[in-house]
């Protein structure tokens, strides 16, 4: 019986496990789209009942055991200025002035659906995991910071003091405390309940619900529901985004969809230029051998024309020199002859044989 | 250039030597604190502005002045074009350094150097663009390395090596191409990931076409930038094929350059017409725009077909310097000038002194080894004992 019950514990971590497998292939530039995790959570940000009390940046400072800040978290003339995440400090509130009067907006990592960071990371530091949050790896990261470069919300930060050991800084979402049923820090410490924590489905049901109760309140949007292909945090607000600090210009297109074109580009590349360039190799090489041909032919052409002019030339002159032996040994004959017509006439003169013999040799 | 290049070691107090030394001297300082203290301690880098001239200079001008070395082998084994051989291993050298240094630099910028074979080895990113670059570089690196080979084996007279090796030219040419093809792009690519940061003149879903088809004329202009430099520093060891042929690459690669530049300055064009850019162009960033696309491509492409109508070397010359300018101009813009162009000043990025003086220092250290490698080895002149092998 333990064993069976072992087994199945077995199976239960393995399908887990895979699940993650498949969430993080999922993720992988391809042709197939990644609808998000349905049960995924999310933080609904109501912008129009924050206060500016920094309560939220106390309590994440608090759950994370961040540095303190130089300026306790109730000094408020910090307001004044606009602030961003840095590598001690997971989220920001800054104070914006709209038509309708100060508005204050919290700002953290959105924990997209398909992260930009994550898309960019070339050694998977980042994983968007079941639970809504996008997870880093600090065993992994290189400190290459293209995930900066990256994020369209200008969220994760960097240790540059560090020399040995520096990392990528970013809001967790509290996985660790949503993985033990907690509410993630800021959540639980807003007094006015301008963070609701929720199922990412349901805080959007939410949202559509407030701005259809309060007509004239909220702009009829929710940022988030689409920017960037989704985030697990969304907004809502009175003031048009834009001139709340948030970018209103950034698409719907996740980020990883913006690269997947060049990336499906590499099997072609490696699959035809090798085919390509051997083939314009082989065109040159042939080229090069016909025009070797060629020559090789002309040239063997000329050497038989010339050596055909050579020949009859030295044809001619095998005749002349024929036509010229024939005359000398004519000359030669007839010379003999009369040589012998004289040697005979000298024959009836006595004691002149010797010569004669000779010319008889 | 009167008297032959000194024997290395002889005289050490030339004004090279001096001002080598004191560079190399602000550069060892500078590198330990930088690892010491973090990169905080020598960058002006913070959140917003998380590359600096580390990456915009010595990874993305690095990469794309580096790329003399497959566009030259392609142009002599693949395109059979066999007048460009003297050309092919100063090339093959250049790029062989350039690479290394562009690895090398790469250990200051990124936080944990030790790392950097992580991406390849212990966990792929293979939906980070960053991740083909890195696995192209590493290994087009190699391929480099094989390919620079020969003359090192050459030196140390292994005759069998240096065969095996010489016979594998082409394949390795080949592998050369595909992976510059990739990475080239994929460099321009990485700035896909970033449309609201990029300005949109900038950005463009043709960036990786832009960065590839501009390192084919970049790497033309560095070979005949490099030769210029070669003839007048090292024309000592020169032998009479790299003196004879030198006239005809310059000719040619200007020529090829001309043509290049020209279709490049079209798809430029074309890609302003596409995201329909026209408005951006009546703003400041428009004229910037124009500088770049005008005064740094469509004028010196214009300049090189000037110079190879009326066979003005000289002319030529200084287009390739005006050109790898270009080339320099339009890395920066994409990674530095035009990106984050919606911050406001006080939060936009402007290099260090000690960022600077250590690209300068990586540099240095590329002319350096340049000097050291072609002194000793066969790279600007055939080895008598392997001549006419090829
Ligand atoms: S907001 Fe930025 S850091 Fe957070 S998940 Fe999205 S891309 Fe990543
Ligand atoms: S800095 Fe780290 S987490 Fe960010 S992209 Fe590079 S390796 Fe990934």
């Amino acid at each position: 019986m333990g064993i069976t019950r072992r087994r199945f514990l077995t199976w239960v971590g393995a399908a887990a496990g895979s699940q993650v497998v498949v969430a993080g292939r999922s993720q992988a530039a391809g042709n197939r789209q990644f609808p998000g995790f349905a049960e995924s959570f999310g933080v609904l940000h109501d912008v129009t009942r924050c206060i500016g009390c920094r309560r939220c940046e106390a309590a994440c400072q608090q759950v994370n055991g961040l540095p303190e800040p130089e300026r306790p978290f109730d000094d408020l003339s910090l307001l004044q200025q606009q602030r961003r995440t840095d590598a001690g400090t997971y989220t920001v509130v800054n104070r914006f002035e709209a038509a309708q009067g100060p508005v204050f907006v919290k700002t953290q990592c959105n924990h997209c659906l398909e992260p930009a960071c994550a898309s960019a990371c070339f050694v998977k530091a980042f994983q968007k995991v079941p639970s809504g949050a996008v997870s880093y790896n600090v065993d992994v990261c290189v400190g290459c910071r293209y995930c900066m470069i990256a994020c369209p919300f200008n969220i994760p930060t960097y240790e540059y003091d560090n020399p040995f050991s520096p990392s990528v800084q970013k809001c967790t979402l509290c996985q660790p405390r949503i993985e033990k049923g907690l509410l993630p820090g800021c959540v639980l410490a807003c007094p006015k309940e301008a963070l609701t924590f929720g199922q990412r489905g349901q805080l959007l049901q939410t949202a559509r619900n407030r701005i259809a109760q309060h007509p004239g309140r909220y702009v009829h949007h929710i940022y988030g529901e689409h920017e960037m292909g989704g985030t697990s945090w969304l907004y809502i607000s009175a003031a048009p985004f834009r001139e709340i600090g948030m970018r209103e210009d950034l698409g719907t297109m996740a980020a990883g969809q913006l690269t997947a074109g060049p990336l499906g580009a590499v099997p072609i590349v490696v699959g035809l230029w090798p085919v390509l360039l051997t083939g314009i190799w082989a065109i040159g090489k042939r080229k090069d051998k016909i025009a070797a041909g060629e020559r090789r032919q002309a040239v063997a052409e000329a050497e038989k024309n010339a050596r055909q002019a050579a020949e009859a030339k030295l044809a001619g002159l095998r005749e002349q020199l024929g036509k010229e032996k024939e005359i000398a040994v004519k000359l030669a004959v007839k010379n003999a002859l009369e040589e012998a017509a004289r040697a005979a006439q000298a024959e009836a003169l006595p004691g002149n044989g010797e010569p004669e013999s000779k010319e008889e040799k | 250039m009167a008297q032959p290049t000194p024997v290395p070691g002889k005289r050490l107090l030339t004004p090279f030597n001096v001002v080598t030394g004191c560079i190399l001297f602000v550069g060892l300082a500078l590198t330990a604190m930088r690892f010491i203290g973090g990169l905080g301690a020598v960058t002006n880098l913070d959140d917003n502005n998380p590359w600096g001239v580390w990456i915009g200079f010595d990874l993305l001008c690095g990469v794309a002045l580096a790329a003399g070395g497959y566009v030259t082998s392609a142009a002599c084994y693949i395109f059979g074009l066999k007048r460009f051989h003297s050309a092919v291993r100063p090339a093959i050298l250049t790029a062989f350094l350039g690479y290394a240094l562009v690895v090398f630099a790469l250990h200051y910028d990124v936080g944990r150097p030790w790392r950097l074979p992580y991406p390849i080895f212990v966990s792929q990113g293979t939906t980070s663009l960053l991740f083909e670059v890195g696995l192209c570089v590493f290994l087009y690196l190699t391929v480099l390395f094989i390919e620079y080979s020969p003359a090192a084996l050459e030196w140390l007279g292994w005759r069998r090596a240096r065969n095996i090796v010489v016979r594998l030219t082409l394949v390795l040419t080949i592998f050369g191409v595909v992976l510059s093809t990739l990475h080239q792009s994929s460099l321009g690519a990485l700035f896909l990931i970033a449309p609201s940061k990029l300005h949109p003149l900038w950005y463009s879903g043709y960036l990786p076409i832009y960065f590839f088809v501009s390192s084919l004329f970049a790497g033309m202009s560095m070979v005949i930038f490099e030769g210029t430099l070669a003839h007048r520093y090292l024309h000592g060891q020169m032998d009479e094929a790299h003196l004879d042929e030198s006239d005809g690459v310059v000719l040619a690669f200007g020529k090829a350059a001309a043509f290049v530049m020209a279709g490049y300055f079209f798809i430029k064009i074309i890609g302003v017409a596409v995201d329909d850019n026209w408005a951006h162009l009546a703003t400041g960033w428009g004229a910037w725009f124009l500088v770049e696309l005008l005064g740094f491509v469509a004028l010196p492409a214009f300049a090189y077909t000037l110079g190879v109508r009326e066979r003005n070397r000289s002319l030529i010359r200084w287009t390739a310097v005006w050109t790898v300018i270009g080339v320099m101009v339009n890395r920066l813009n994409v990674s530095l000038v035009a990106f984050n162009y919606h911050l406001p000043p006080a939060q936009r990025y402007f290099p260090s002194w000690m960022e600077i003086a250590t690209s300068i220092f990586i540099v240095t250290l590329g002319i350096v080894a340049y000097r050291l490698i072609t002194s000793r080895m066969p790279i600007l002149y055939e080895h008598p004992d392997f001549r006419h092998e090829h």
